[in-house]
């Protein structure tokens, strides 16, 4: 049977072609692998080889022609002995495909659904029972039992980055984890965040849980092709054969007099991936109970520590095992003038302004959003909804800040309610200096925070 | 002191196996190339879209390495990675229905050429970055190591990749963890559009892995029981729990890089040669046929099998639905650890 063939898609873009030239004529035998033709693609002039074999039947398309569409015939190959009179055209390949987005344009992908509904109603449980027993720890502390307790529980967890053995931690987080768990589950890595990265992440298609500590988060940036395009998204590549269950954690964020390298916040980052799950902590009862939960979730989660927190102290649960779940946010302060949403260490302002400004008799409500991704935007249009004014803070920059997002939820969910435009206070929009008076510039402050509010107020 | 290649007779580089293997590596490289062609041929008619890089030249590479390996062993690559499914067992339905973006492809048409996965098969990934799946075939192995078994990682990527700073890490790692991870490097001269020479002046890229202790060789490529020799040899160092190992496989691919590749950066004269000369398919039937192992209509037998089985998975993948519009939000975040134990 004569097989006809097609002017090929020779790029991923291409629709149309130039054929340039003939390289067969009628009457040639072809065999497999033989250039048949040159078509100019939108991209470069490309020989096109034969994929099967037989004898030049007709050349339906002229060298020389200009806009020939993908998937018609421009020649004709017959088999041995055969004529073009005789030829029957199998011509069920002669039809384009219809492309899938034309085939489905009628079809409206469910663009409102989320992956990971966020809840849908506020939730707002306390974490521990009434009466609980409290002990006052530090959110170091908090971190390191959190992790001990999960190594305990799960000896496929382990820990890995630099520093975090031997010298016990770079912020002493993993202190005393080498003599507990030993080398083969505390383990110091080269400083090498690409590669050691990538090595768990792997780890984690393998059956482990790793926990990766980076020193800080800026170094991540070194590491971020693994986290984003290998832990990410392997669980969607895969059709949900594989994913990464795994911790990448360490402080982020400006310390102090670090400069610029050493002092990013990358909320806002991490937060826009799709397939991560993204926790910033205040206190340390949220670190303990969101890294328990962490290092439970079967999913990548980024965990962003903050080192000016890690020194202070916080009243912890003691209970056998605490832990605070993913996308509930905590009302901090309750109050009906004002919204107030921070996370991390923009809580310390957040919290510092509301007792100012209820000396002044402005009752702030304060939310802790605790995780980023999942995202609790139930608790701030409910508060929202109350207070019909809100502040957000954070250090981060402001564009594309995790601020903006919380202003665009505001905007679609909670517009009628608004009495004054939501105001972001941010880190200002400038690498970070590092002279003490410019530092301090750069940084949001609580001052600014309480001005935002007498703002929104008209106060 | 770079470690020494092993020289001696090129007979004893290859695998001594029985006919039967013999026709059995046959079989193997002769569908993929025959799915490659039938994927070109699909790629030409729209049905395969984006990008789509094929294997054809190379099959001896994965077909030895797979004769190598065991039950368990695991293998992570490259976007050019239809080779190395279809090497591991997996079924041509599936892979080719990937490649058309349908509901019966091994991710459910999410995740295309480049990116394709088996848990079943141990078959970690085409992974579309160059490089970012030589350390995550060393945390394959790292955890291997970990769980105390004694499986092996092959972990392939080609000349273009060794460039990549990551490669590096790895090995450091790799060699101070002594991970049971095979550094296999398909070097088929051209990354891309450049060759090694316009890429690097190391006159061999196994030997960079002395720079940090690794053993290594240079392989035949195109020799199908010269790789499975140098498989077999890297697999017992990784099980022995010796470290890593580095396999240079000099190979070639006909095509073009991908679809879409003008082939301006070399002559056709250069393929051509490659094809009549060094051929890996035409090598082993040349060894069947004057070995008396197979006859002419043996091997006749087996070409019009195999055209069977890639003409089914073609229709497979056309006749597949398109994913369902739901499949757009699903497998985002998942709710229990989805890999074994």
């Amino acid at each position: 049977m004569a097989t006809e063939i097609l002017m090929p898609a020779l790029s991923p873009t291409m629709e149309e072609g130039t054929l340039a030239k003939w390289l067969v004529k009628e009457g040639d035998t072809v065999s497999s692998g033989d250039i048949l033709a040159e078509i100019e693609t939108d991209k470069a002039t490309m020989e096109f080889e034969a994929v099967d074999e037989g004898i030049m039947g007709k050349i339906v398309v002229a060298e020389g022609t200009e806009g020939v569409k993908v998937n018609d015939v421009i020649a004709v190959l017959l088999e041995e002995g055969e004529s073009m009179d005789d030829a029957k055209v199998d011509d069920s390949k002669a039809q384009a495909p219809v492309p899938a987005d034309k085939e489905q344009s009628s079809e409206t992908a469910p663009a409102a659904a989320k992956s990971h509904p966020e809840p849908k109603q506020a939730d707002a449980s306390p974490d521990w029972p009434e009466g609980t027993e409290m002990k006052s720890t530090t959110v170091r502390e908090a971190l390191r039992d959190a992790m001990a307790e999960e190594m305990r529980r799960d000896d496929k967890v382990l820990l890995m980055g630099e520093e975090v053995a031997e010298y016990q931690g770079a912020y002493k987080i993993s202190q005393g984890l080498l003599d507990e768990f030993g080398a083969k589950r505390i383990i110091d890595t080269p400083i090498t965040e690409h590669g050691f990265a990538g090595i768990a992440v792997g780890a984690a298609f393998g059956g482990l849980r790793p926990i990766v500590e980076f020193m800080t988060f800026n170094f991540a940036m070194q590491a971020m092709d693994q986290i984003i395009n290998s832990a990410a998204k392997t669980l969607y590549m895969s059709g949900g054969q594989m994913g990464a269950p795994m911790v990448f954690r360490g402080p982020n964020g400006a310390a102090a007099r670090v400069g610029a390298q050493h002092s990013q916040d990358y909320a806002a980052w991490f937060m826009q991936v799709p397939g991560l799950k993204v926790v910033m902590p205040y206190s340390a009862a949220d670190a303990k109970g969101l890294m328990k939960s962490a290092i439970r979730d079967p999913n990548p989660v980024i965990f962003l520590e903050n080192e000016i927190l890690y020194g202070r102290s916080f009243d912890v649960p003691v209970l056998d095992d605490f832990t605070i779940p993913f996308g509930k946010a905590k009302i901090e302060r309750a109050g009906d003038a004002v919204t107030i949403v921070s996370f991390g260490i923009g809580m310390t302002y957040a919290l510092q302004a509301a007792e100012k400004l209820a000396e002044d008799g402005i009752e702030a409500e304060v939310i802790n959003l605790r995780t980023l991704r999942p995202m609790d935007t139930a608790t701030i249009i409910e508060s929202v909804k109350k207070t019909n004014r809100c502040v957000t803070v954070e250090e981060g920059w402001p564009q594309g800040s995790v601020g903006s997002y919380i202003s665009s939820v505001i905007m679609q969910e909670a517009f009628d309610y608004l009495d004054a435009p939501v105001i972001n206070c941010t880190g200002k929009d400038v690498p970070m200096p590092y002279a003490a008076n410019l530092e301090k510039l750069a940084l949001t402050t609580t001052a600014e925070v309480i001005e935002a509010v007498k703002k929104v107020t008209y106060s | 002191m770079p470690p020494k290649k092993q020289e001696a007779n090129p007979q004893d580089h290859r695998a001594n196996v029985s006919a039967e293997e013999l026709l059995g590596h046959y079989r193997e490289m002769l569908m993929i190339r025959r799915f490659e062609e039938k994927a070109g041929q699909l790629y030409g008619m729209g049905l395969i879209g984006g990008f789509c890089h094929l294997y054809i030249g190379q099959e001896a590479v994965v077909v030895g390495l797979e004769a190598a390996a065991a039950e368990g062993d695991k293998r992570v690559t490259s976007y050019r990675d239809h080779g190395h499914m279809l090497a591991c067992g997996m079924d041509p339905k599936g892979v080719m229905a990937e490649l058309t973006g349908r509901e019966g492809g091994y991710s459910k048409g999410k995740g295309g050429s480049m990116h394709m996965f088996s848990k079943e098969k141990h078959f970690y990934g085409g992974h579309g970055i160059v490089a970012a799946q030589v350390p995550l075939g060393a945390g394959l192995a790292f955890a291997d190591k970990y769980l105390g078994n004694d499986r092996v990682t092959f972990a392939y990527f080609g000349d273009g990749a060794a460039n990549q700073g990551q490669v590096y890490e790895t090995y450091n790692m790799a060699e101070l963890w002594d991970l049971p991870v095979i550094f296999v490097i398909e070097n088929n001269q051209y990354a891309m559009g450049t060759s090694v020479k316009r890429s690097t002046k190391s006159p061999s890229l196994w030997e960079r892995g002395a720079a940090y202790g690794i053993p290594g060789e240079e392989v035949d490529g195109m020799d199908v029981l010269a790789v499975k020799a140098a498989g077999e040899k890297a697999v017992a160092h990784c099980r022995a729990g010796k470290g890593p190992y580095i396999l240079e496989v000099k190979t070639y691919r006909y095509r073009g890089h991908s679809m879409s590749d003008p082939a301006k950066y070399r002559t056709r004269e250069e393929v051509q040669k490659m094809r009549d000369e060094r051929d890996p398919i035409e090598q082993v039937r040349e060894l069947l046929l004057t070995g008396k192992h197979a006859s002419e209509d043996d091997l006749k037998a087996i070409d019009k099998e195999i055209k069977g089985i890639v003409n089914e998975a073609a229709e497979f993948s056309k006749d597949s639905p398109e994913p369902g519009v739901d499949e757009l939000w699903t497998d985002i975040y998942a709710t229990e650890v989805p890999q074994e134990a």
